[in-house]
């Protein structure tokens, strides 16, 4: 069993977390809430039931003087049939798409990808990751490592191959998005983007009270 | 593909998406498919390239900016601030998913020009609107309409506005016609003159939702997503999926079966879903719909703020009908990039009136309101037919929705969507306080 699952943040002084929204993708089964439930609880449950719908987690984790509050959202409804709202991405800095590697990938979004590739949803600011899971099934393999390396490097993709139940190369994924992800840029355009938000209204803060709100930096 | 579910709901526009929110949150095995490959039919906000070859069938050109950087509505609407639509996407915790912005001001056309209707008594007192003989009479109206209170027959001057017309208000009041083209147009936003001969009760509501909806965030009443106003079936499709809905787009729906009259199930691609009732728009019914009018809708880019605005990023103006002598008001809403729904330096401007004599050329209902635009890049016109379904659905379990309005807000949409609501489960959509929150969101 790995242990890479980052001890709680307790040193102080403590830097301010940079938010990152990042969206699971990938067919069903593959062991997407399975790498979630790892990354964010280091456990593993042997008969996962479907996702009904889609969850939302976070995860806190370090990477060398920063705090990275990872927002997940881990969907189903919408993206079985690959009909994933744009709402879903279009806040979201980073992807992940996993596909089980004791099967052959027929995940459309990965067709949708190869075929249309600037038609995708994530613009190059976006960082995606493919995931090949279930390495622990080594010896069931179906799809080549060096197949899936090359349509990722063909693509501009991150690529890993890792195993939720053993625990291996998962933290990896989501430390590999971190260290691409520009966080400087990422709290420059927030508060840029706050201070352009002149005429922003908060539903949450104001609506059924009827009190008139300001600004949207909480 | 499974095969059983509660409610097949064919369409993703925002009746539709909020009435699978609903349903999906109390539990209902809900699939929900679009013929479109994207979300919101009739309300659904579209790229340029989407735009250009929905309306010109070719691409757009690349002067104007980049495609994704357009977030173009097909249905000018914004939402009332108070109203009943922000009540529900409290009351669904939809606000979550959601940014919202201000509309930076609200005009109405009058002698020729626009003005900004005040959102203070200090512009009030500056407004060109009314006369200086008028103003008094207008306060004492003001002051009548903030004091009435339905209970207190010593706050109602003599008028029970449940039985008197506005006819009667405004005479009582002295008011002139420009007045009350402005208090029934510009602030109860009634779309011609009916209401004049009704109870005053329905216009005296508008006029609170109006004002109520001003003092919330001070520059209009509106606020509106940022975006674009597909967000918003998005934001209730989401709540659907995360309470388990199913969703497929792209998806041609190739029969709706019965059986003995009674909606069983669709066929699409050579599968069957079987459901016990259905819920859609017109579009996938249109042998159980009735056409009711015809709405002409002007999209045009432009380059500019519009002209006397004050380069307003957004704004809505009211052109009342007897101002330009027409059977309907026209209707002007202008966004932006600071909506993130255009490149910055673009601005698009959606003009739209009922279509009084289906035999004219549509553009031409709405000339009025074109020329109050300034030069225009690109102009794309759509004339929407406007359907209500035939019957209840209680017979065939087929629960048709209203197509979308010529109103300015989407306070009929929830009209509808309470309705349906009613007539497919029974029971009153009580919006009050939020649904439970799911304990792993935040
Ligand atoms: N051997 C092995 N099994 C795994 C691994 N990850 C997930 N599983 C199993 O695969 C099944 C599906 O895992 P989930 O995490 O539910 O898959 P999912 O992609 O979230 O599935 P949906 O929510 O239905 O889309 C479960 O029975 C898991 O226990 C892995 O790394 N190795
Ligand atoms: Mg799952």
């Amino acid at each position: 069993m790995s242990t890479n699952q980052q001890p709680p943040t307790t040193s102080s002084p403590q830097p301010k977390p940079v938010q990152v929204k990042l969206v699971l993708l990938g067919e069903a089964a593959v062991g997407k809430s399975s790498l979630v439930l790892r990354f964010v609880n280091n456990e593993f449950h042997e008969n996962k039931e479907p996702t009904i719908g889609a969850a939302f987690l976070t995860q806190k984790c370090r990477l060398e003087d920063k705090i990275i509050k990872f927002e997940i959202w881990d969907t189903a409804g919408q993206e079985r049939f690959a009909s994933l709202a744009p709402m879903y991405y279009r806040n979201a800095q980073a992807a992940v798409v996993a596909y089980d590697i004791t099967k052959q990938v027929s995940c459309p979004f990965l067709h949708a990808l190869s075929k249309t590739p600037q038609k995708h949803p994530f613009k190059p600011k976006h960082y995606i990751a493919l995931v090949g899971n279930k390495l622990d099934l080594e010896s069931e393999r179906t799809v080549p490592t060096e197949e899936a390396q090359a349509y990722a490097t063909e693509q501009g993709l991150l690529f890993t191959e890792a195993s939720a139940k053993t625990g291996e190369y998962v933290m990896e994924v989501f430390t590999e998005i971190a260290k691409k992800i520009p966080l400087e840029q990422l709290l420059a355009s927030r508060s840029r983007w706050c201070r352009a938000g002149s005429g922003r209204v908060d539903l949450n803060q104001t609506a059924g009270s009827g009190a008139a709100a300001g600004g949207c930096c909480q | 593909m499974d095969q059983q579910y509660d409610v097949i709901i064919l369409g993703t526009g925002l009746t539709e998406c909020i009435l699978s929110g609903l349903l999906s949150v109390e539990g209902k095995k809900v699939l929900q498919i679009d013929r479109n490959e994207y979300y919101g039919s009739s309300t659904a906000s579209l790229h340029l390239n989407q735009l250009y070859s929905k309306f010109k069938g070719d691409a757009a050109p690349e002067a104007l900016g980049k495609d994704r950087d357009y977030n173009v509505d097909l249905i000018p609407k914004f939402a009332m601030a108070s109203g009943e639509f922000v009540n529900i996407l409290y009351h669904t915790d939809v606000t979550r998913y959601l940014e919202f912005k201000q509309i930076a001001g609200s005009y109405v056309y009058t002698n020729g020009q626009i003005s900004k209707v005040p959102t203070s008594t200090t512009e009030a007192a500056l407004s060109p609107l009314l006369s200086l003989l008028e103003k008094p009479r207008a306060k004492a109206f003001f002051e009548f309409i903030q004091n009435y209170d339905f209970t207190n027959p010593s706050t109602h001057d003599g008028l029970d506005l449940n039985t008197a017309t506005m006819r009667e208000v405004y005479a009582k009041f002295g008011l002139e016609s420009g007045t009350q083209d402005f208090i029934g147009h510009a602030l109860a936003l009634e779309l011609n003159d009916e209401y004049i001969d009704k109870p005053a009760r329905a216009t005296y509501e508008k006029i609170c939702l109006y004002v109520n909806s001003l003092a919330m965030y001070g520059k209009s009443p509106y606020i509106y997503p940022v975006y674009g106003l597909g967000e918003l079936p998005q934001g209730f499709a989401r709540l659907s999926a995360i309470h388990g809905g199913t969703y497929m787009l792209n998806k041609p729906v190739d029969e709706v079966l019965y059986e003995n009259g009674k909606f069983v199930g669709i066929k699409s691609e050579g599968e069957t879903v079987k459901a016990n009732l259905v819920i859609g728009d017109a579009s996938y019914f249109q042998d159980k719909v009735k056409k009711v009018g015809q709405v002409v809708r002007v999209i045009c880019i432009l380059n500019h703020p519009i002209p006397d605005t004050g380069d307003a990023d957004s704004v809505q103006i009211v052109i009342p009908q007897n101002q330009i002598g027409r059977a309907h008001d026209i209707y002007i809403a202008s966004v932006s990039s600071s909506h993130n729904v255009t490149p910055s330096g673009h601005h698009i401007a959606i003009v739209s009136t009922l279509v009084t004599n289906p035999t004219t050329d549509a553009e031409s209902e709405v000339a009025a309101g074109l020329a109050l635009l300034g030069p225009i890049v690109e102009k794309f016109v759509h004339v929407d037919d406007l359907y209500e379904p035939l019957s209840s659905g209680a017979d065939d379990q087929v629960f048709i929705s209203k197509s979308y309005d010529a109103t300015s807000h989407f306070e009929t949409t929830c009209a509808d969507v309470k309705d349906l609501y009613k007539r497919i489960t029974g029971v009153e959509l009580k919006v009050e306080g939020k649904v439970a929150k799911l304990k792993d969101e935040e």
